[in-house]
């Protein structure tokens, strides 16, 4: 374990020394040949009243390392991006996260084709699932410090996994996107690579245009078929294997003056989650249904500063006395949450956000507050919708 | 069964009218009026954004991607401007004619001499671009090498239609000179005179017609104005004779004003493109009403 950490400091180390080398060499201006470079730095300061330890929302399997996060002083993930067109038909991008626990992650690495035509656009290796609204977006681009419960209980924050993924863009007037990905199957909701490592499958359609000229909107629905092979959850770990399939519909709209947003903008943004689990868990057999939605808007009053509400919540069957104990085991409780947040930012480049929450995702109350910086620097970041 | 006929239908049409036009995406209103001016009703043209948005701030919104899916050629500014959302539309279109290096992909910016190209970039010096300034299209000599260089990528995109292209562009340019020529008789009074700007947008009006650009309002470009600057600026200009300070229609006009005001000197809003005014329709009644507007404000 020790000599995996000092190997990955080894591998950071050569990654830094080769990035400020190739930022001299493009002396900062954006250089064609060498890669678009990105670097976040994102860092919190939290203060919790339960014990993070012990997070857990009854009535859901949660993934490793989801919860609120670590007490005190910490460096959230800071990620490193690079990215560039391979030639004139491939695109790839490659980005590195370092940890809570201070290993690095590789959390995308992909290529995928560009400009391949009939609106169809092929992509592989590892990425951010295309489901959903927020599934895709990297932490910067979050409008909280942290991700809605659905995300949290059903995605384990997020899908990203090793896979391929088909879109088509329909050519019509408005905008109609159909995707389909097969993944090997070891990120959360799935697990062990089940069915000799193509263990799920998602389907996604997404469509929106323009209201008028200060309105715009986006919704998409998307199914997730994951399997699991001996997914683990807590610790000491409960097994599950089976089948998890989920049902996403997302809805966001976008306001601006005369589509201007640099003044003031508003943005309303709706996610439901509905999910089936059938299998065994714990050696006994189990089929269940959870659902959730999040609902949050965020108000730019003035240039620079923004205001953010959310409300959270999560209902689980009651998987009956079996699983008394277990992490199924609702204990009559529906969890929800409220969330509050003030961010300023500078520059379109650098965050400082102020985050509380009021979170009822455990059978005891917890307030949860946040102090948070993001800051991105490199190449010029792309604004996606 | 009816939607998907409806779906089908919606296809097919789609298909069958982009084979009658070219299809143009321009990113700004002021290309999308050349464009109108070089090729008539050859072309079905999408403008992007409009006057009253800020051209750097745009997001790759749904209605983009799906513009940009259908284009035959797309028209843009470049220099930087649209970095932070033209790229996404390029790669999410999947459309191989408008990608970098096609016929189908135009930057003005790239056909003229850009200024203010720096020696050095850095973010703490704000939304500063490598490639130099991008408002290319306030010097109308520009317009019209950028209008040649268009002129013959809509011939080699749909040769069939080559005389009519060249005749569009003979006697666009012809109107053009005649109305430079013009113009700079106008603005004869302008030359030597000192304004202040909002944002660093005219600087190639202001080498055209000899003005002088004594101050920014923005302490760095793409930073929003902070009061203690401002204070600081009016001290700074207490001595020199600013006539004027101006501001483009899409930006926020209130420490234009309130510098107006302190220094009793006229605040003009220019439409800065296409439609950024009332009876800004085209190119020429963009040049028509920014010289009027900033002669009106020297009489005042």
């Amino acid at each position: 374990m020790c000599h995996m950490k000092n190997l990955t400091r080894i591998m950071l180390v050569n990654l830094l020394i080769w990035l400020s080398l190739a930022v001299h060499a493009a002396k900062v201006t954006s250089n064609e040949f060498n890669p678009a470079i990105s670097l976040i730095l994102n860092g919190t300061y939290s203060q919790f009243s339960n014990d993070p330890d012990d997070y857990v929302i009854p009535g859901f399997a949660l993934a490793e390392e989801t919860g609120p996060g670590e007490e005190g002083f910490s460096l959230g993930e800071s990620e490193l991006t690079m990215s560039a067109n391979i030639d004139d038909l491939f695109y790839g991008s490659f980005t590195a996260a370092l940890t809570a626990e201070d290993s690095v992650e590789v959390e995308e690495a992909y290529i995928e084709t560009v400009g391949l035509g009939k609106g169809v656009t092929i992509k592989a290796g590892r990425f951010y699932s295309g489901i959903g609204y927020l599934n895709s977006k990297h932490l910067h681009s979050w409008d909280f410090r942290d991700q809605p419960l659905v995300y949290r209980a059903m995605l384990g924050n997020q899908l990203a996994d090793d896979g391929l993924q088909v879109r088509w863009l329909a050519p019509t007037e408005f905008y109609l996107e159909f995707g389909i990905e097969g993944y090997r199957g070891e990120g959360f909701p799935a697990g062990g690579a089940a069915s000799d490592g193509k263990g799920s499958t998602t389907l996604f359609v997404h469509t929106g245009g323009d209201y008028n000229q200060s309105n715009s909107w986006l919704a998409g629905l998307s199914l997730v078929n994951a399997e699991a092979l001996d997914r683990e959850t807590g610790d000491p770990a409960e097994i599950f294997t089976g089948d998890s399939e989920l049902v996403i519909a997302d809805f966001v709209w976008k306001w601006a003056p005369n589509g201007n947003p640099k003044q003031t903008n508003f943005k309303l943004q709706v996610e439901y989650f509905m999910r089936s689990e059938n299998g065994t868990y714990q050696g006994n057999p189990y089929d269940a249904d959870q659902d959730g939605y999040y609902i949050q808007a965020i108000y730019q009053f003035i240039p620079r500063w923004r205001v953010g509400l959310r409300y959270d919540s999560l209902s689980a069957d009651d998987p009956g006395l079996a699983f008394a104990g277990t992490a199924l085991d609702t204990q009559g409780h529906d969890p929800e949450r409220w969330s509050v947040m003030l961010d300023w930012s500078r520059t379109e480049y650098s965050r400082l956000r102020l985050q509380y929450n009021a979170d009822d995702s455990g059978t005891e109350s917890d307030s949860q507050l946040y102090l948070q910086y993001v800051m991105s620097l490199g190449s010029h970041g792309a604004h996606s919708f | 069964m009816k939607w998907i006929m409806f779906i089908a239908l919606l296809l097919v049409s789609g298909y069958s009218y982009a084979q009658q036009q070219i299809n143009v995406f321009a990113c700004e209103p002021e290309w999308a009026s050349l464009v109108q001016e070089l090729a008539g009703d050859k072309a079905n043209i999408y403008t992007a954004t409009t006057a009253f948005q800020d051209p750097h701030h745009i997001e790759a919104r749904p209605s983009l991607i799906a513009k940009v899916r259908r284009a035959d050629l797309i028209v843009c500014t470049g220099s930087g401007l649209e970095v932070g959302w033209l790229p996404l539309l390029l790669r999410q279109s999947a459309n191989p004619k408008v990608q970098p290096g096609q016929a189908g992909y135009f930057l003005a910016g790239d056909q003229v001499v850009r200024l203010e190209i720096p020696e050095k970039v850095d973010r703490s010096m704000g939304d500063v671009h490598a490639e130099g300034n991008p408002h290319v299209h306030l010097d109308p000599n520009r317009i019209a090498v950028i209008a040649e260089a268009l002129s013959k990528r809509l011939v080699q995109l749909d040769p069939i239609n080559k005389i009519f292209y060249e005749q569009r562009r003979k006697d666009f340019l012809a109107k053009w000179k005649t109305a430079i020529v013009k113009w700079q008789q106008q603005a004869r009074l302008l030359e030597g005179v000192s304004i202040a700007v909002n944002h660093n947008s005219w600087v190639y009006l202001f080498e055209w017609l000899g003005i002088q650009q004594v101050a920014v309002l923005e302490s760095r470009p793409g930073i929003p104005v902070s009061a203690s600057y401002l204070a600081q600026l009016k001290h700074r200009l207490a001595d020199v004779p600013v006539k004027m300070v101006i501001y483009a229609a899409y930006q926020n006009d209130r420490a234009a004003i309130w510098l107006g005001k302190e220094m009793n000197i006229p605040v003009v809003q220019l439409p800065y493109t296409v439609d950024g005014a009332d009876n800004v329709v085209d190119l020429f009644s963009l040049f028509d009403v920014t010289i009027e507007r900033l002669l009106r404000a020297l009489e005042a």
